[in-house]
């Protein structure tokens, strides 16, 4: 998938393979042309700084609170959660020392009684010693009532929380959930020292100058503008290296691909080099560009609760006249991959043997006829009164977007279907009108696991429909009740081989009954500047800074 | 005076409040709200979302929360930002000096030389200056700001690499020379519509001035064109001008929504049109009043300097 030779070699793995002998970093040299071998090492002293340019600013520094993604560009560097996932979407222990499972008697056979071991000698920023006591105000204030809290999904399930030592902690779960092993990926850790004092979490001078554990210290923040971090020096973990950490905010997405290709932004994270830059951008001198799949799925996306798409022809149809090999290549830059799948491509559990799809208008046309979908006096085809007609609504103003719109607005017509544009501005498309099922189809990038967890129930399970009194995100009103079971079975289910075989199989299911036609599975553009060593990405999280403690510069 | 003050004043608070009401309602009635930039995580349930609204108090009736809100306004507290949890007034303030330094050096140069064009293109009418001026004001005034800034950044900072890409200053360098440089591509880019638009004003003002009465009186007596010109004409052609800068002074200090957006320039422009795509009531509505008193302000400024200047007009 990547096109960058060295990238999933880690320094570590690049110093690995210098022990062993240094002739494997001659088959993997990188794109500057210097053999691996020659890579610098990281500096003894954190030394230089890195500016870290975000199309959208990141406001939010309470990791608990509701947030967006673009804040947890700055969570990942300040705070420490309890593990961390990998890129491979392995789970690590972070503030844990190991991560809890069944075979290790961290978590209970039944799912039910979970402990968790935790470093010693990690520190706050202010010098106060973190401890288990942090751990069980983090987890009692995500669900406090009173908290303006992001997700409390898994959260909610937790009692019983025991400090059996400053280094131990333990809970219960209501009922057994695995995704929560995932969730906590993305639970960052937050003093307990400072926040009890505030008479208001959710006001605390704390949410504007947060203090964490992390690789990097709060330093200052330029509303509007930019934020600045500084170097731990006392870190428990890897790193830092580098001495400065700079998120720039730069509204604009060819500004901030502009500022890149000046020399401004060291690294381009989200939104990342949108696709009409990528060929331009990868040819630029000191410069490394690299092309990595992405979590999300675009997708036309259907709302079952509308007649036109009840019958399963309906979907199929529509499928095989998507010439998604065309839209990828002429209309995105070649930037994207196809998929059957909502499982992102880099997951264990993506399931590769899905059947394919095939662009072929005449099947297309078959399939309607046969289903007794027949053209009516306008060329549209009709069934029981119901016509083949339907809006297709995305965000406005995203250009490619609107040209892939138009490409299938074509090709439907051919097969008797009418597609009608209708796009939105994101406040209103995202709103009500995504969220309660109003639109006939949208053309969107769903991510559908939440932290990588393949625990998909808040997008396809009945009791997840919006629109029938439910409390997910199922915005397609998918029911399949085979895929309900498997669904609560994947959720109880720790261990990884058998929740394997689970989604392996549901994917199955939902690639059969295509509440969604997927377009192509999303693919990002990352940027930053050659010298700029220990940059991995890890698209199961939502940042490319999810790891800044690693990066150094080459001197 | 006092009797003008007083009523200008009750004219205003009546101004603000139907300000209010309606950009209350409007915004309300976008569909959407905070909630929408929820919409796309998965892991945010319908739970959590209706948890969110109930906290930050959006699932009261729309008119308890307008009175709730403007209740704390009069008591002089603008609210907090749902995106920071910063007091709205300190969120202006932050965005404040940006915009002041961008629009006061754009609008120092536009008065600067379009008061110029506009005298000269006046005094040597229907000469190639003239025409020249009349043709670039069309042009400034019909091309969008952020394509002349876009062609600026392309030439000046890709191209020749004089001048940075945008941004206020460069991390970590705060000397005033720094800004300086920073500056020059923007405000000029900004200047260019206020230096048509004031020429052309100022055109017209200063034909209007040499055609009056006194002009003639004052050549009649033999006193010289450029005495004329500077004591007789330049002076009544500048009252009109009053009105037309206490007009300006809202959108000077409000900022310029695109032109910031390009120059990455942390002003209340990006903050307005941020703040209204995340659907931060207290933020657009803080800014909307911000707006709606510094327009106020800026007519009875206009208004009492003209009275000031020119002894015809009298406020009563």
């Amino acid at each position: 998938m990547t096109e960058r030779s060295n990238t999933n070699y880690s320094r570590r793995d690049a110093l690995r393979l210098m022990a062993i002998g240094g002739a494997a970093g001659l088959v993997a040299p990188n794109l500057i042309g210097k053999p691996a071998f020659a890579k610098a090492s990281p500096p003894a002293k954190p030394t230089g700084r890195v500016v870290v340019g975000l199309s959208q600013e990141p406001t939010v520094f309470n990791p608990l609170m509701a947030h967006i993604e673009v804040d947890d560009a700055v969570h990942f560097s300040v705070f420490d959660a309890l593990f961390r996932m990998d890129p491979k979407g392995v789970i690590q222990p972070n503030l844990a020392v190991e991560v809890p499972s069944q075979k290790n008697g961290g978590i209970s056979e039944d799912g039910l009684n979970w402990r968790v071991r935790l470093h010693d000698n990690v520190h706050w920023h202010d010098g106060e010693p973190f401890t288990a006591e942090d751990v069980k105000y983090t987890l009692e204030l995500i669900v406090n009532p009173k908290f303006r809290a992001w997700r409390t999904g898994g959260h909610s399930l937790v009692r019983d929380i025991k400090v059996v030592s400053p280094t131990e902690i333990t809970w219960r779960m209501e009922k057994a959930f695995a995704p929560y092993l995932s969730f906590l990926t993305e639970t960052f850790i937050v003093p307990k020292h400072i926040l009890e004092k505030a008479a208001d979490p959710n006001t605390a001078a704390f949410n504007q100058a947060p203090i964490g554990t992390g690789a990097f210290k709060w330093s200052e923040r330029v509303a509007g503008d930019h934020l600045e971090l500084t170097a731990n020096s006392e870190y428990f973990g890897e790193g830092p290296y580098i001495a400065g950490l700079i998120f720039k905010y730069i509204p604009d997405m060819t500004v901030l691909y502009t500022q890149f290709k000046s020399g401004a932004v060291d690294l381009v994270d989200q939104s990342y080099i949108t696709p009409d830059h990528y060929a331009e951008a990868s040819k630029l001198p000191g410069r490394v560009v690299e092309v990595v799949p992405g979590s999300a799925v675009e997708s036309i996306y259907l709302n079952l609760g509308r007649p036109q798409f009840k019958e399963l022809a309906v979907r199929q149809a529509l499928y095989a006249a998507m010439d998604r090999k065309s839209i990828i290549d002429t209309i995105r830059y070649g930037v994207g991959t196809i998929t059957e799948t909502f499982m992102p491509p880099q997951s264990y559990y993506y399931n590769p043997d899905l059947p394919k799809q095939k662009f072929n208008l005449d099947r297309a046309r078959q399939i309607l006829d046969e289903a007794g979908w027949v053209p009516g006096s306008d060329g549209i085809r009709a069934k029981g009164g119901v016509r083949l007609s339907f809006a297709n609504s995305t965000t406005s103003g995203d250009n490619l977007r609107e040209q892939t719109q138009q490409f299938l607005q074509q090709t439907f017509s051919e097969i008797g279907v009418e597609m009608t544009i209708s796009n939105l501005p994101p406040a209103v498309m995202w709103g009500d009108f995504w969220q309660k099922s109003q639109f006939d189809t949208a053309m969107v990038a769903s991510t559908y696991l939440i932290s990588a967890d393949p625990d998909v129930s808040n997008r396809f399970a009945t009791s997840s429909i919006v629109a029938q009194g439910g409390h997910g995100s199922n915005n397609a009103q998918y029911s399949n009740s085979e895929v309900d079971s498997l669904l609560v079975e994947g959720a109880l289910t720790f261990d990884p081989e058998k929740r394997q075989a689970i989604y392996y199989r549901i994917q199955e299911l939902i690639r059969h009954d295509l509440p969604f036609l997927p377009l192509f599975a999303s693919t990002i553009v990352l940027g930053h500047k050659s010298g700029l060593e220990g940059f991995v990405p890890n698209m199961n999280t939502r940042t490319a800074s999810w790891k800044a403690s690693a990066w150094y510069w080459a001197s | 005076m006092r009797g003008f003050l007083l009523s200008r004043l009750a004219q205003s608070v009546v101004l603000l409040l139907i300000v209010s009401i309606i950009g209350f309602a409007i915004l309300n009635i976008m569909p959407g709200g905070p909630m929408a930039q929820y919409g796309l995580d998965p892991g945010m349930t319908q739970h959590d979302l209706a948890r969110l609204k109930a906290q930050l108090g959006l699932d009261r009736p729309l008119w308890i929360q307008y009175l709730d809100w403007a209740w704390r306004l009069l008591r002089g507290d603008w609210g907090h930002s749902f995106r920071d949890g910063s007091p709205v007034l300190a969120v202006i303030g932050e965005h404040f000096f940006a915009t002041l330094l961008l629009m006061g050096s754009s609008t120092a140069i536009a008065i600067a030389i379009g008061t110029w064009i506009g005298i000269r293109g006046a005094t040597h009418r229907y000469s190639l200056f003239d025409y020249l001026a009349t043709i670039g004001a069309m042009v400034a005034l019909s091309v969008p700001t952020f394509w002349f800034g876009l062609v600026g950044i392309y030439v000046f900072s890709l191209r020749l690499g004089w001048l940075p890409v945008g941004n206020m200053y460069t991390i970590g360098d705060g000397s005033v020379l720094n800004y300086l440089h920073h500056l020059i591509l923007p405000s000029i880019v900004l200047s260019l519509v206020h230096v048509a638009v004031w020429s052309r004003y100022m055109r017209t003002a200063t034909l209007d001035a040499i055609s009056q009465e006194f002009v003639k009186t004052a050549r009649a007596k033999g006193l010289s064109e450029r005495r004329i010109l500077m004591k007789h004409v330049v002076g009544n052609a500048l009252l009109p001008m009053i009105t037309l800068a206490g007009m300006q002074l809202p959108s000077i200090l409000t900022g310029a929504l695109v032109t910031e957006t390009v120059f990455t320039w942390p002003g209340m422009g990006r903050l307005f049109l941020d703040s209204l795509g995340y659907s931060d009531y207290p933020v657009v509505m803080g800014l909307l009043m911000f707006t709606a008193i510094l327009v106020i302000l800026g007519n009875l400024i206009a208004d009492i300097a003209v009275a000031l200047v020119d002894p015809r007009v009298r406020l009563a």
